[in-house]
């Protein structure tokens, strides 16, 4: 819904939110269903209704637990039977500089006990989360700190002793610190927000004494959205691509009029320069595992002119799609994401002509649009959305543009090859296929919450979870990691299965799209009924539940030899396979384990 | 200083509208929060902030928790709002 993209109008969505509400919950969307406890040192009702319409927004349904006004540390600290049969899935704590108890405000107080204030003040919070992740093992979102409008002693207020600011800012680091060390502990940067939007703006002592509002009204909806994209990142809702127009966006001019010499790229203008930042900002997003495409009305001999300008920042190889040719945007886009085996969804186009993006907007559902009408709006637009959001980083994220450009590869190669199978052979494959280990676990979840195409029951794990099902002894788990000359993969699919009796019960069955059509699944099948069978187990039971997404592998334990058992009316089925005559179904893909395999 | 009340009050109107979801709502200078079902106090601050964005004023604290009636409502915005 355009009304609730960045950049919004606040005030709009405040006083309309019933009625977008509505509309949302009647739009026909699929969305997974949350539940969420908000944690409160202050009045946050005003809160829970914006990011209720957020997450909506994101696919994400929510259901809320709000705790009474001020209870937060005695619900964390105690439980309430409320929140305790309401386990939620995420906590978000919301407490601000109103809660901090123990500022300093007297300057007869010594240096040291300025630094028992700051060390006790940080253990009652810590206290809490150590309490509630025992207690409800789910990810925890806590607001850090925003600074004081108001300051005694001027700029001395951020880094004396005595400082109000400077000890906010110290205890800001230890929850950082904190952040870093723990899984599933997540940092709402309301330092960050409250800067942005200005404290002037942020802060608002009148909503306080009336309302116990921490914050202006105003500033509500951005301190939601915050919220809500850090949620939606936790279960795999980010964007994948961001899809560039060239001329006027990531140059000046016009390279099919203006030639090589004559777009502005580099450090001879201003416009060159601005340019040039925002070619460094866009390749940033590289290294969090965003993938970069362009997508640009000219003669692909033109744009490569342009990408190989001697002073470009971004070159052709930054890209795992080069779209230049005069078709619509709206068709290019959409044959990108087939050939990199994403849905249009994950793209983010960004052009400097409006009705492009107009264009792309009204015909591709799902796609975020991104007008640059300046390098510095642009920028900022772009990381104010949130789109990627990050809550992990995984070694794969790292390197992720490298294997989409080993795929292209790969789809050159084939084209070669007399027979499909000749190809696959050609490719060498080796794959590890073992039960789940602690280094590969961040991997897993995270493959496991993004994965929607080939993804039977797309059930999704927080790290808790995942924690739990490793440890459980009546699970099978497997991953698989796949090899082959062109590159490693990483670790592409995932499967865990519940034994009861003498059958096992398929929860999780997945795989990336980047490694379709490889006979991974097979590899992959072959070890859960060796698994099986060592288990003593002599049926494998698969579900499949139907998604808007996922149609893909509706027939996927068909194609596998599985009985269909059940078939609903909402197109969810359930199969089942025999395993007393069970053959291997891999025979392009030789099996390796991880002690073989070199470690990079 | 907004002399023309009847204007006031048919924007008014569309404020209470918008933020209770309600096309029916009729408003008077004698409607008070019993009048309106979804009215609580919640809603209202909710409801003050939507009128303080439409007339370009702010309430002082006395008038938000003293406000008895939409009618003194339309009273402080004639007074002082500014748009």
């Amino acid at each position: 819904m355009k009304e609730l993209c960045y950049p919004f109008d606040g005030k709009y969505i405040r006083k309309n939110r019933k009625k977008l509400k509505k509309q949302l919950l009647s739009d026909g969307s699929q969305r997974i269903k949350k539940k969420i406890a908000v944690l409160g040192g202050s009045t946050a009702d005003d809160v829970v209704f914006m990011l209720e319409l957020f997450l909506l927004n994101f696919g994400i349904e929510p259901e809320f637990y709000l705790s009474e006004y001020n209870k937060f540390y005695e619900d964390a600290m105690f439980g309430t039977p409320d929140l305790d049969s309401f386990n939620p899935d995420i906590i978000y704590i919301h407490t601000t500089s109103r809660n901090i108890t123990m500022l300093p405000d007297n300057t007869s107080d010594s240096p040291e006990q300025i630094e028992e204030r700051l060390n006790a003040q940080f253990d009652y919070f810590k206290q809490i989360w150590i309490n509630l992740a025992k207690k409800f093992a789910c990810p925890i979102i806590q607001n850090n700190f925003e600074l004081p409008l108001c300051r005694h002693s001027g700029s001395y207020d951020g880094w004396g002793y005595y400082g109000k600011s400077a000890f906010i800012s110290r205890l800001n680091v230890k929850m950082s610190d904190y952040a870093r060390r723990i899984n599933g502990f997540y940092i709402n940067d309301i330092n960050y927000l409250s800067a942005a939007c200005g404290l002037e703006k942020w802060h608002d002592p009148q909503a306080w004494y009336l309302y116990k509002y921490a914050m202006s009204l105003e500033v509500i909806p951005d301190l939601a959205y915050s919220i809500a994209c850090i949620i939606k990142s936790i279960y795999g809702k980010n964007k994948k691509v961001i899809d560039l127009d060239l001329d006027n966006t990531l140059w000046g001019g016009v390279i099919g009029d203006d030639g090589q010499e004559g777009i502005e790229i580099g450090q001879e203008t201003a416009v060159a320069q601005s340019f040039s930042e925002f070619q460094s900002f866009i390749r940033e997003y590289k290294s969090y595992g965003v993938l970069l495409a362009v997508c640009s009305k000219n003669d692909r001999e033109n744009a490569l002119l342009g990408l190989n300008h001697p002073e470009t920042v971004l070159k052709p190889d930054d890209f795992v799609s080069i779209k230049a040719n005069w078709e619509s945007k709206d068709r290019n886009i959409e044959e990108a994401a087939s050939e990199l085996n994403l849905l249009p969804e994950s793209f983010i186009f960004v052009d400097d002509n409006p009705a492009e993006c107009a264009i792309v907007e009204s015909q591709l559902n799902g796609v975020s649009v991104v007008n640059l009408t300046s390098v510095g709006s642009a920028m900022y637009n772009l990381s104010r959305s949130g789109f990627f959001e990050i809550t992990s980083i995984s070694a794969d994220d790292i390197k992720r543009t490298e294997m989409y450009a080993a795929n292209a590869q790969r789809a050159a190669q084939q084209k070669s090859f007399a027979s499909y199978s000749d190809y696959l052979l050609s490719l060498d494959m080796h794959a590890v296929i073992e039960d789940f280990q602690p280094v590969y676990l961040q991997r897993i979840t995270q493959l496991t919450n993004k994965s929607n195409q080939f993804n039977l029951t797309t059930k999704r794990y927080s790290d808790k979870d995942m924690e739990a099902v490793c440890a459980s002894r009546e699970h099978i788990r497997l991953y698989g990691r796949l090899t082959d000359k062109f590159g490693d993969n990483g670790i592409v699919s995932v499967v865990i299965g519940r034994c009861k009796g003498d059958a096992l019960h398929v929860e999780l069955w997945l795989m990336s799209c980047r490694v379709l059509k490889r006979d991974m699944e097979l590899a992959m099948l072959d070890e859960l009924v060796s698994q099986c069978k060592k288990r003593g187990i002599s049926k494998i039971v698969g579900y499949y539940y139907k998604t808007a997404k996922n149609s893909m592998v509706s027939e996927l334990y068909g194609s596998f030899g599985f009985e269909l058992m059940e078939k609903a009316e909402n197109g969810d089925s359930v199969w089942s396979l025999d395993l007393s005559c069970y053959e291997n179904k891999n025979h392009v893909i030789k099996k390796e384990s991880e002690k073989d395999h070199d470690h990079e | 200083m907004i002399t023309n009340k009847n204007d006031v009050v048919k924007r008014l109107t569309n404020v209470f509208r918008d933020v209770f979801d309600d096309d029916s709502i009729v408003i008077s200078e004698s409607t008070t929060s019993a009048d309106i079902e979804d009215w609580d106090s919640i809603e209202h601050i909710n409801l003050v902030g939507a009128v303080e964005d439409e007339f370009g004023l702010r309430f002082k604290m006395k008038e938000v928790s003293g406000m008895k009636n939409v009618g003194e409502m339309i009273n402080i915005i004639c007074e002082r709002g500014r748009k």
